[in-house]
């Protein structure tokens, strides 16, 4: 019953494909079979179109959809159904209207029935490092988009899961705020020590935050490239931009996705 | 005048859900503000101007003023007529609930139960249910039996709709989240489910206790000993138009009134997803 652990979880994929039924008979294949180790506490970026299988990918990851094949397991436990170990950010913060901002981080506490007021200071202090002190008792109507996806992460780290699942999580964000999330995500994630699966179609985010990047594409969805990306931390937005290794990276990526027709060079 | 009062009424309290957008409005025009009272106090006022002028005998219209006290002078007959009518819409309405929100619960989780029943709910709902009362009277005998029954029989159909629409209209992504924390389908229904809806769920029941009304009063027109309905038939036939102004205007404040209720209730239970805007 003692918190999880603050260091990331190791997850293991083997073989895993992933069948959508349709009504006619071309099912298809959103995933096919993938192999994949992922190092406790890094931090993955998976980049690819929409359509690749990257969100697919995480939903089986999250346990809310079953896997046709393979297997998935996160520090040894095989997932079929959501893991305690796990915290999702989506890509929109679905924040329950109702409900205060500190409620909501809680949400998670009550679901799982712990104790509330043992994690009330906890929450407290998450919304503090997110820049939100004293938010606590406002609505999520009240806040700005970026301020509400601060809380959405807030309540995914509520439990200080090994591993946090984020779905195209800045997706949704302007420009400027977008800048903000990725650096604070970044100090967040040296602080804390989990594993990210951080799912994106944005290749500078994906290359900026990962340790490692896999490309995805689609119809079937394949890692075309598992790219180590060995930039020194904390990364810095203007220098790491203007690093030449950094511009190394999202060439190969671009590459890729060039060859496979998903962008057309210019 | 009751729809004026109800608008009024979500404005005030849209106001005072945020306090840094009211004090900039309360600033604003009180023209604006007033509009609903102010058009209302001149509308009585002509009213009561006109009447005298035109001639009209006070047997065809009465004055506001001369309705007013005939109100004030009735109101133990008037209370002891209401609160009949009261218990039939009430308990016609309650009764619509109990049975309306089960519906709605075994419609949603069971796509065989919707298929089945939908299409029976909708054709029964083209049946005016005002039609019914003449032979509920014929089944149920003079008493509040009958007005109770088309009092639920009118309110369960918009309890029933809105809330499968409150249901059905989720976000698919709230189900993904809460389910990613553990959820099973029990605490799925109470932590989102049911608090998504419930502003549907709400708006379903304010629709129906005014559909109740009508449906009590009505069932007293057929038949019935007491009630404001069978009271208002009685000073028709004594020509006593004050007195059926005065029923009419009893019977608005019955609706008014659960209305408010029922406002009042949702306001403690919800929080409005607008009032920060």
């Amino acid at each position: 019953m003692s918190a999880t652990t603050q260091t990331g979880a190791a997850v293991d994929i083997s073989r895993l494909s992933k069948i959508y039924k349709t009504r006619e008979d071309d099912d298809v294949l959103a995933l096919d079979k993938i192999d994949l180790r992922i190092e406790p506490g890094s931090f993955v970026a998976v980049v690819g179109p929409s359509g690749c299988g990257k969100s697919t990918l995480l939903s089986l990851l999250a346990g809310l959809t079953p896997a046709s094949t393979g297997s998935i397991s996160i520090d040894g436990d095989g997932v079929s159904r959501p893991h305690p170990k796990t915290g999702v950010v989506f890509q929109s913060d679905l924040l329950l209207y109702w409900r205060t901002v500190l409620d909501n981080i809680l949400l998670p506490i009550e679901i799982k029935k712990l104790d509330a007021a043992k994690y009330r200071q906890r929450a407290e202090e998450l919304l503090a490092q997110v820049g939100l002190e004293g938010f606590g008792n406002k609505y999520p109507s009240e806040l700005s988009g970026g301020m509400r996806q601060r809380v959405a992460i807030c309540r995914a780290l509520i439990q200080e899961p090994g591993l946090l699942l984020m779905d195209e999580p800045f997706g949704a964000l302007d420009a400027l705020t977008r800048e903000q999330m990725i650096m604070d995500l970044q100090s967040m994630w040296l602080r804390l020590g989990n594993t990210v699966l951080f799912i994106t179609h944005g290749i500078d985010e994906a290359v900026f935050l990962a340790d490692r990047v896999l490309v995805m594409s689609p119809r079937p969805g394949r890692v075309d490239l598992d790219l180590k990306i060995d930039l020194p931390r904390p990364r810095q937005w203007s220098k790491t931009h203007e690093d030449k290794d950094y511009h190394g990276y999202v060439r190969q990526i671009r590459a890729i996705f060039e060859a496979k027709g998903i962008l057309v060079a210019h | 005048m009751a729809s004026t009062d109800v608008i009024g009424a979500g404005q005030a309290q849209k106001k005072q859900g945020n306090n840094m957008s009211s004090k900039k409005k309360s600033r604003g025009p009180w023209l604006e503000r007033y509009s609903a009272l102010i058009l209302a106090v001149v509308l009585l006022g002509a009213w009561q101007i006109l009447v005298p002028l035109s001639g009209l005998s006070e047997f065809v219209l009465p004055t506001p003023l001369a309705i007013a006290t005939r109100i004030v002078n009735e109101l133990p007959l008037l209370a002891t007529h209401g609160y009949v009518t009261l218990f039939e819409v009430v308990v016609g309405f309650a009764m619509g609930v109990l049975v309306g929100i089960p519906l709605a619960l075994s419609i949603f989780y069971s796509r065989a139960f919707e298929r089945a029943i939908y299409p029976i709910l909708v054709a029964l709902q083209t049946v005016p249910k005002v039609a019914l009362a003449p032979l509920l009277v014929l089944y149920l005998g003079y008493g509040w039996a009958p007005k109770i029954t088309l009092a639920f029989l009118i309110s369960f159909f918009p309890i029933v709709i809105s809330t499968v629409v409150g249901l059905q209209s989720l976000d698919k992504n709230l189900v993904n989240l809460v389910r990613s924390m553990g959820a099973g389908e029990w605490q799925t229904f109470f932590k989102v489910r049911l608090p998504a809806a419930l502003p549907n769920i709400f708006g379903g029941f304010k629709v129906a206790v005014s559909l109740a009304v009508i449906g009590a009063v009505i069932g007293e027109y057929v038949a019935a000993e007491r009630g404001l309905g069978y009271l208002q038939l009685q000073a028709n036939s004594q020509f006593d138009t004050t007195l059926n102004f005065a029923t009419v205007v009893a019977i608005s404040g019955l609706g008014v009134m659960l209305y408010f209720i029922i406002d009042t209730i949702e306001s403690r239970v919800t929080y409005k997803r607008d009032s920060a805007k």
